[in-house]
C-alpha cells in the first residue's frame, strides 16, 4: 500500500508523484489525497491508462482515490 | 469600441486609429529563445486579430535577478527581437521588474483604418466558422513540464505557437470577413461564447473537424490536463450543448487554454473557400472549417 498525499500541488505534479508510485511498487494499492478537480480527473486518466480500478471518496472538502492495479 | 474587444482601438482621424494591447506571462517551454518568440507572436496577435498592423512595442519583462544566469534572459529577448523583426515592428524600450519568476511579453501599439476593424460580436448567420491553428498547446504545454513531451510534440507545438497570425490577418482582410477572435488562454469555446454573448447568433462545432497536435490525445489520457482547462470547461457548461455521444477527449480539448493560439473566423459561407485556399497557399496549412454561424440556439454553442 503506497499513499500519496498532493494536496496544495498543482497539475501537472498530482500525476508525475502518481506515475513514479505506480512505476516503483507496480502491485501496490496506491491511496492518493488530491484537493483539485483537475488533479483527481488527471491522476482517474492516469489510472485508467494503467489498467487500474479507480474509488473515488470525498474526504472533508478533499478527494480520495484508491487505485487498485488490474493483476490483484 | 464599447464591447470587449481583443485590443483597444482609440481613433485619431477619420483614416487612422491605433490599436494598443499588452500581454506578457511565464515560460511554457523550456528553450529561452523559444519562449522570447512565442511570447511576441502571443502580443501580436490581438492586433492581428482586429486587422490592425502592429508598428512598436516595449519589453515587458519580470526577471529573478539573484537566481537565474543573466544570459538566459537575454536569450529570452534575443528570441522575441527576432520575432519582431520577421513582423516589421520596432522595439522602442522596455522595463524589468526583479520578480521570483521569469515572464515576458509586450506592450503592443498597431495601426489600422478604422473603417478595416474586424470586430469579435459580429458574426452572421451562415457564416462559415474557420480557425487556423490546431489546438493542444494547454495539454502539451503540461507534458513539457512534467518531462512527458516527446520531442516531436515539443517541435510541433513550437512551431506553432511562434508563427505570426500575420499573414491570417492579412488574408482575411483581402477576402473580407464578418468576424474574428484570437483563441488564447479562455480555450475554443471561450473565446467562441465571447464571440456570440449579447448578440442574435449561436454556433455549430463540428468536434470531429477541429485541427488538433498528434500528440494531445495520449497525454490526455496519460492525465496531462492543465487546471485552467477544467475552469475554462466549467465556467462555460451553461453555454454549451455537447452531443454526449462524443468521447471526453474530443470536447475537454475545446476548453484547452492556447497560448498563441490561431484565429477564429467567421466568413459568409460565399467565401469560405476562397479564404481556406488562399490561407493554405500563403502557408496557413492547418486552417480548418470547424462550424458555423446560425440564427437559432442564440448566445449557445452545439458541439456536434
Amino acid at each position: 500500500m503506497t499513499e500519496l498525499d498532493v494536496r496544495g500541488l498543482s497539475c501537472p505534479i498530482p500525476v508525475v508523484r502518481t506515475k513514479k508510485a505506480m512505476d516503483d511498487n507496480p502491485r501496490d494499492v496506491i491511496t492518493v489525497l488530491l484537493e483539485t478537480v483537475t488533479s483527481k480527473e488527471n491522476v482517474t486518466r492516469l489510472a485508467a491508462s494503467r489498467g487500474y480500478k479507480v474509488k473515488e471518496e470525498a474526504v472533508s472538502g478533499d478527494y480520495r482515490l484508491t487505485l487498485t492495479p488490474s493483476a490483484k | 469600441m464599447e464591447r470587449a474587444e481583443d485590443a483597444g482601438v482609440f481613433k485619431l482621424t477619420d483614416d487612422l486609429a491605433i490599436v494598443q494591447t499588452v500581454d506578457f506571462f511565464t515560460p511554457i517551454v523550456d528553450d529561452p529563445f523559444d519562449f522570447g518568440q512565442i511570447a511576441v507572436a502571443n502580443a501580436l496577435s490581438d492586433v492581428y486579430a482586429m486587422g490592425g498592423t502592429p508598428i512598436t512595442a516595449l519589453n515587458v519583462v519580470c526577471f529573478p535577478n539573484s537566481t537565474m544566469d543573466l544570459s538566459i534572459l537575454h536569450k529570452v529577448l534575443e528570441g522575441g527581437l527576432a520575432k519582431m523583426h520577421e513582423a516589421g515592428v520596432i522595439l522602442l524600450g522596455g522595463h524589468t521588474v526583479d520578480d521570483p519568476e521569469l515572464k515576458y511579453g509586450l506592450a503592443v501599439t498597431g495601426t489600422i483604418r478604422p473603417k478595416d476593424v474586424i470586430h469579435n460580436s459580429t458574426a452572421r448567420p451562415g457564416d462559415a466558422l474557420i480557425l487556423t491553428k490546431p489546438l493542444g498547446t494547454g495539454i502539451i504545454s503540461t507534458a513539457i513540464k512534467a518531462g512527458f513531451a516527446s520531442k516531436q510534440a515539443i517541435d510541433a507545438v513550437v512551431k506553432s505557437m511562434t508563427a505570426l497570425n500575420r499573414t491570417a490577418s492579412q488574408v482575411m482582410l483581402e477576402v473580407g470577413v464578418n468576424a474574428c477572435k484570437d483563441v488564447t488562454g479562455f480555450g475554443l469555446l471561450g473565446h467562441a461564447c465571447e464571440m456570440i454573448e449579447d448578440t442574435t447568433v449561436g454556433l455549430e462545432i463540428e468536434a470531429a473537424a477541429v485541427p488538433l497536435f498528434p500528440q494531445a490525445r495520449e497525454y490526455y489520457d496519460t492525465g496531462m490536463v492543465p487546471g485552467g482547462l477544467t475552469r475554462n470547461r466549467d465556467y462555460r457548461k451553461n453555454q454549451v450543448d455537447y452531443n454526449p455521444a462524443l468521447p471526453n477527449f474530443l470536447k475537454d480539448i475545446l476548453s484547452d487554454p492556447q497560448t498563441s493560439g490561431g484565429l477564429l473566423i467567421a466568413v459568409p459561407q460565399g467565401k469560405a473557400q476562397t479564404l481556406l485556399k488562399k490561407l493554405h497557399a500563403k502557408g496557413v496549412k492547418p486552417a480548418t472549417i470547424i462550424g458555423k454561424v446560425v440564427a437559432e440556439n442564440k448566445g449557445r454553442i452545439k458541439v456536434t
